[in-house]
C-alpha cells in the first residue's frame, strides 16, 4: 500500500490489473523505452482484395482466439451496430475471455451485458457507463475495469503496455483495399481520430463497412498499409445516433450563468488574446461558454488560432467566420463538423495519439491556451471526479479530460454546485479522475474559485471586476449548507475499476458497492 | 431611490429557484406563494418559502413576495408568516380597493411590532388587475406611505378587459398609461408586468423599450434570461451617462455661484433637464437619492 501523490491510498498490486505504478505527478513519470513494434507482414500483388464475407470470416482470418484483446472506436457513438456484432460473432464462435478495448462504449452497448455475464468478456478497458458500469459496480466484472484518458490509452498502445490483437475499426466508406474514409457514407462520421492508433498498432485491423466502394476511397483517414481485411455488412449503425443535427446553445438559465462566468474568467484573463486556442465539449455549459466567447471574440475583434477536440457546428461556423483559422478534429459531432471535414483543408484530422499522449514528441492540447470541462464532482484541492457519481457507481470514462487539463494555460472546470440534492463542490472527491494541480478554476453559478497555484489569475480577475470570485473552502461551506452532511458511500474491499493517470500511473482505484 | 429594474419571479414550491434566483442578478425578487403554487400546497410552500427567508442569502436583492389575495382565506396567515423574516416588501395581487391597502398597513404594522421590526419597514406593491384595480390606481398608491409602486397586470387585466392578447399588447396601451400616470402623480414606482413569451428576445426588448418611454422604471420579470435584456434598456449607455453628469455638475456650479440659470455647452438648460439627468445618473448607480 502506498498513498499517492492525490492522497490516495492504492495496493501495490491489484488483482486483475497486476503491478501498480503508482502516481507520484503530474510528469513525474519520464517516457521510457522505444516504441511497440507489430509483426511485419505482406500482401503481394497476388492479393489486391482485402473483402471477406462476413464478420465470423474476419475473425477466423485474424487468428483471434480466447483470451486475446480486441479494440474499437467510438465515433459512432450511440448509434454503434459494430461492437455488439462482432461480440455477438464471438460469442457465436465460442471465443471467450475476451478483453475488449473500446475507445469508450455507449448505453447502445448494455448488449453486452449477457456477454460479460456469460464470460464471452473477461474484462473492459475503456469507459463504462449506464448498465455496465452499474454491473462492474456491483461487482459483476471477475477483472477490473481499467479507464484510460484519450491521450492515456494511445500511450498505452504506443508504448506496448497493452497489445491489440485484432483492431475491429468501423469505417463509414472502405474500398476493397483497406482504404477507410470517416467523412463519406451514409454512416459518416467524420474524423476517425480514436481508431488511428489501433489502426497503426494492432496486430491485425479488420475494418467493417456499410459502403464498400472501388478503390482507391476518396478521402482516406486510414491507409490501406494498416489495413488486413475488410468486411462489407448492411449497416455499422444508425445515423441518428451518429451524429446529432444541429446543437444549439441551451436556454436553461442556470447553465447560462455558469457559462457566462466561465466566460468572464477568460475574458478577464491575458490568454484572452489573437491566437487563442480553444476547446470545450458539446455539452450545455461548455457550448454555451463558447459562444459567449464567441461573442466577445467578435466585440472585441479578437480571432483565435485553433480550435481542438470533439467538434460541433459551433466551432465549424466559428472557423468560417474568421474567428479561428483551423480546427483540430479527433471527434466530429454533428452533419456540419462531418461536412466541413470532408470540404475544408484547415479542417484537420488528428489522431488520439496527435491530439493527447505525452508520450510523443508533442501532441496537440500542450498548444491549448483555454480548455472548458465538467465534473461530477471537485474538492478542496481541485481535485476533479468525473468517472463516479454521488452513489459510488462507475458510471463515465475519462474522456480528454486529464490531457486537456494537464496540456491547456487556462483549465476551467464548470459544474453547477448543487445538482437536485446532492452537492458538487465537496471536502474530497469519492473518484480522482484528474489531480487538483492541473486544474486553475472552478466555475459555478455561485462564483469562480481559483485554484490558489494560480495567484496570477486571481490578479487578472480581481482587476476585471467582473468575475465573481470566491473561495473553494465558500463554494464547499454553501453547498454543505444547501444539503447538510452526506452520508458516505459504503463499499467492499474488492477494487472494481482502476483509473490511470494518462501517463499510466494508478491516480485511484474505485470499489465495489455493498449490497444494499 | 432603489433600481427595480427587474423584479424576478420565484415559484413558491420550487426550492431550486428560490434558493438561486437571487445569482441572477435581478434587482428584486418575489417569491410567489399565489398563481404559482396550486391551493393544495399553499401550506407547504409558505413553509419552504419562510425557511428559504430565514436563511436571507438574497445577495443585494429587494426581497418581496407575492402574497395571496386579500379575497381569500390565506392572505393573513401568509403575512403573519413571512413578514416577521424582515423582508423588503409585500406584493398584492388583484387590488381594487384603496380601503384594503389600508387594512394592510395596519396589518403589517402590528405583525411588525410584535417581531420588534421597524414598524413601516415592509413596503406595499400593488398589482393592479382589473378595470377597477386600474381606474383607481392613484387612490390605492396614495392609501398608504408603505405602497413602493403599481403595476398593471397582464392576463387577468385582459381577461377582465374581455379581450385577449393582441401581438403588440395594444389592449393594455391605455390602463400602462393610466397607471404610470398615477404613479407619478402619488410619488411611487410604475412598474411594468412580465413578458410572456420567454423566447422571444426581440419582443421584450421591444416592449421594454417602449414601457421606459412612457416612464416605468422596470418589469416584472418569469425567466431568468430576460433580465440582461432588460437591464440593459434600463440602464442608461455611456454617452447618456458622460452627458448626465455634465449637467448635474453645471447645475450644482451654478447653484454654488447663487446662479439660476445653468449653461451646459454653451446651452441652456431647464430645470426639468437637470432633474432628468439625476435621474438617469440614479439608474445608473452614479447618484443616491429618489423621487420622492
Amino acid at each position: 500500500m502506498a498513498i499517492n501523490a492525490a492522497g490516495r491510498n492504492i495496493p501495490d498490486s491489484i488483482p486483475g490489473y497486476g503491478e501498480v505504478r503508482h502516481f507520484k505527478g503530474h510528469d513525474r513519470r519520464p517516457p521510457e523505452g522505444n516504441r511497440f513494434g507489430k509483426r511485419n507482414r505482406t500482401a503481394f500483388n497476388t492479393r489486391t482484395d482485402k473483402t471477406l464475407p462476413d464478420i465470423k470470416a474476419a475473425i477466423s482470418a485474424s487468428g483471434l482466439k480466447s483470451g486475446m484483446t480486441i479494440s474499437f472506436h467510438h465515433h459512432l457513438r450511440n448509434g454503434d451496430f459494430v461492437v455488439n456484432a462482432v461480440l455477438d460473432a464471438c460469442a457465436e464462435m465460442g471465443i471467450k475471455d475476451l478483453v475488449i478495448f473500446p475507445t469508450a462504449l455507449f448505453g447502445v452497448h448494455k448488449h453486452l451485458t449477457k456477454h460479460i455475464k456469460s464470460g464471452v468478456i473477461r474484462q473492459i478497458m475503456g469507459s463504462v457507463n449506464g448498465p455496465i458500469g452499474q454491473l462492474a459496480s456491483e461487482g459483476g466484472m471477475s477483472v477490473p475495469v481499467v479507464l484510460r484518458s484519450h491521450g492515456g490509452r494511445p500511450r498505452a498502445v504506443t508504448s506496448g503496455e497493452v497489445v491489440i490483437d485484432v483492431a475491429f475499426i468501423a469505417a463509414p466508406t472502405a474500398d476493397k483495399y483497406g482504404n477507410l474514409s470517416g467523412a463519406v457514407g451514409r454512416s459518416a462520421c467524420g474524423s476517425l481520430g480514436y481508431a488511428h492508433s489501433d489502426a497503426e498498432y494492432a496486430q491485425c485491423v479488420v475494418a467493417i463497412t456499410d459502403n464498400l466502394i472501388p478503390y482507391p476511397a476518396p478521402c482516406i483517414h486510414i491507409p490501406q498499409f494498416f489495413v488486413d481485411f475488410v468486411v462489407s455488412v448492411d449497416s455499422i449503425g444508425d445515423p441518428a445516433g451518429i451524429v446529432s443535427g444541429t446543437t444549439r446553445v441551451t436556454r436553461d438559465p442556470m447553465r447560462l450563468l455558469i457559462a457566462r462566468n466561465a466566460a468572464k474568467l477568460i475574458e478577464a484573463t491575458p490568454y484572452f488574446r489573437d491566437g487563442i486556442s480553444f476547446q470545450t465539449g458539446a455539452g450545455g455549459i461548455s457550448l454555451a461558454v463558447a459562444a459567449y466567447v464567441r461573442d466577445a471574440m467578435r466585440e472585441k475583434g479578437i480571432k483565435g488560432s485553433f480550435g481542438l477536440g470533439g467538434i460541433t457546428e459551433f466551432f465549424v461556423d466559428m472557423m468560417k467566420e474568421g474567428l479561428f483559422e483551423r480546427l483540430l478534429d479527433v471527434q466530429s459531432f454533428d452533419l456540419a463538423a462531418v461536412k466541413s471535414i470532408g470540404e475544408n483543408p484547415n479542417h484537420v484530422e488528428i489522431s488520439a495519439d496527435w491530439y493527447a499522449n505525452p508520450w510523443n514528441a508533442g501532441c496537440a492540447v500542450n498548444m491549448l491556451d483555454t480548455v472548458v470541462l465538467g465534473a461530477t464532482e471537485v474538492d478542496r484541492d481541485f481535485n476533479v471526479n468525473v468517472n463516479t457519481e454521488a452513489d459510488g457507481a462507475l458510471l463515465h470514462g475519462i474522456g480528454g479530460h486529464q490531457d486537456t487539463a494537464a496540456g491547456a494555460q487556462l483549465t476551467i472546470i464548470t459544474t453547477p454546485l448543487l445538482r437536485g440534492r446532492i452537492p458538487c463542490a465537496v471536502d474530497s472527491v469519492y473518484t480522482v479522475s484528474t489531480p487538483g494541480e492541473v486544474v486553475d478554476a472552478v466555475v459555478t453559478e455561485f462564483g469562480v474559485a481559483i485554484n490558489p497555484r494560480r495567484q496570477d489569475l486571481i490578479n487578472a480577475a480581481k482587476e476585471a471586476g467582473d468575475v465573481p470570485l470566491v473561495t473553494m473552502d465558500e463554494l464547499i461551506e454553501t453547498a454543505e449548507k444547501f444539503t447538510g452532511p452526506m452520508s458516505p458511500v459504503e463499499t467492499e474491499d474488492r477494487i472494481i475499476g482502476v483509473v490511470e493517470y494518462r501517463d499510466g500511473t494508478v491516480i485511484d482505484v474505485v470499489r465495489q458497492l455493498k449490497k444494499k | 431611490m432603489r433600481l427595480r429594474r427587474t423584479k424576478l419571479y420565484l415559484p413558491g414550491n420550487n426550492p431550486n429557484m428560490l434558493l438561486r434566483g437571487h445569482l441572477f442578478n435581478p434587482d428584486g425578487v418575489i417569491l410567489d406563494l399565489e398563481d404559482a403554487v396550486a391551493v393544495s400546497e399553499k401550506d407547504a410552500a409558505r413553509i419552504l418559502v419562510r425557511d428559504v427567508l430565514r436563511r436571507g442569502d438574497f445577495g443585494s436583492c429587494e426581497v418581496t413576495v407575492r402574497i395571496n389575495a386579500m379575497d381569500t382565506e390565506f392572505w393573513r396567515t401568509d403575512i403573519e408568516t413571512v413578514v416577521p423574516c424582515g423582508i423588503d416588501g409585500i406584493r398584492i395581487p388583484k387590488v381594487e380597493n384603496p380601503k384594503d391597502i389600508a387594512l394592510m398597513d395596519e396589518a403589517l404594522s402590528q405583525i411588525e411590532s410584535k417581531a420588534k421590526i421597524r414598524v413601516g419597514k415592509t413596503l406595499i406593491f400593488c398589482l393592479l388587475e382589473t378595470a377597477l384595480g386600474i381606474w383607481r390606481a392613484y387612490d390605492i398608491a396614495k392609501a398608504s406611505r408603505r405602497v413602493a409602486a403599481i403595476c398593471p397586470g397582464g392576463e387577468d387585466l385582459r381577461a377582465d378587459l374581455k379581450t385577449t392578447r393582441s401581438p403588440n399588447s395594444e389592449e393594455l396601451i391605455g390602463p400602462r398609461r393610466m397607471v404610470v400616470l398615477a404613479a407619478h402623480a402619488a410619488g411611487v414606482d410604475a412598474l411594468d408586468t412580465v413578458f410572456a413569451d420567454i423566447t422571444d428576445d426581440a419582443g421584450l426588448r421591444r416592449e421594454s423599450e417602449w414601457v421606459k418611454q412612457l416612464g416605468y422604471q422596470g418589469k416584472s420579470v418569469i425567466h431568468p434570461n430576460q433580465i440582461p435584456i432588460i437591464h440593459d434598456v434600463f440602464t442608461p449607455t455611456a454617452k447618456e451617462i458622460e452627458q448626465a453628469k455634465k449637467i448635474v455638475e453645471a447645475a450644482a456650479e451654478a447653484a454654488a455661484r447663487g446662479l439660476g440659470a445653468v449653461q451646459v455647452d454653451g446651452k441652456m438648460v431647464d430645470k426639468p433637464v437637470v432633474k432628468r439627468a439625476e435621474f438617469t445618473l440614479q439608474r445608473a448607480g452614479l447618484k443616491a437619492g429618489g423621487e420622492k
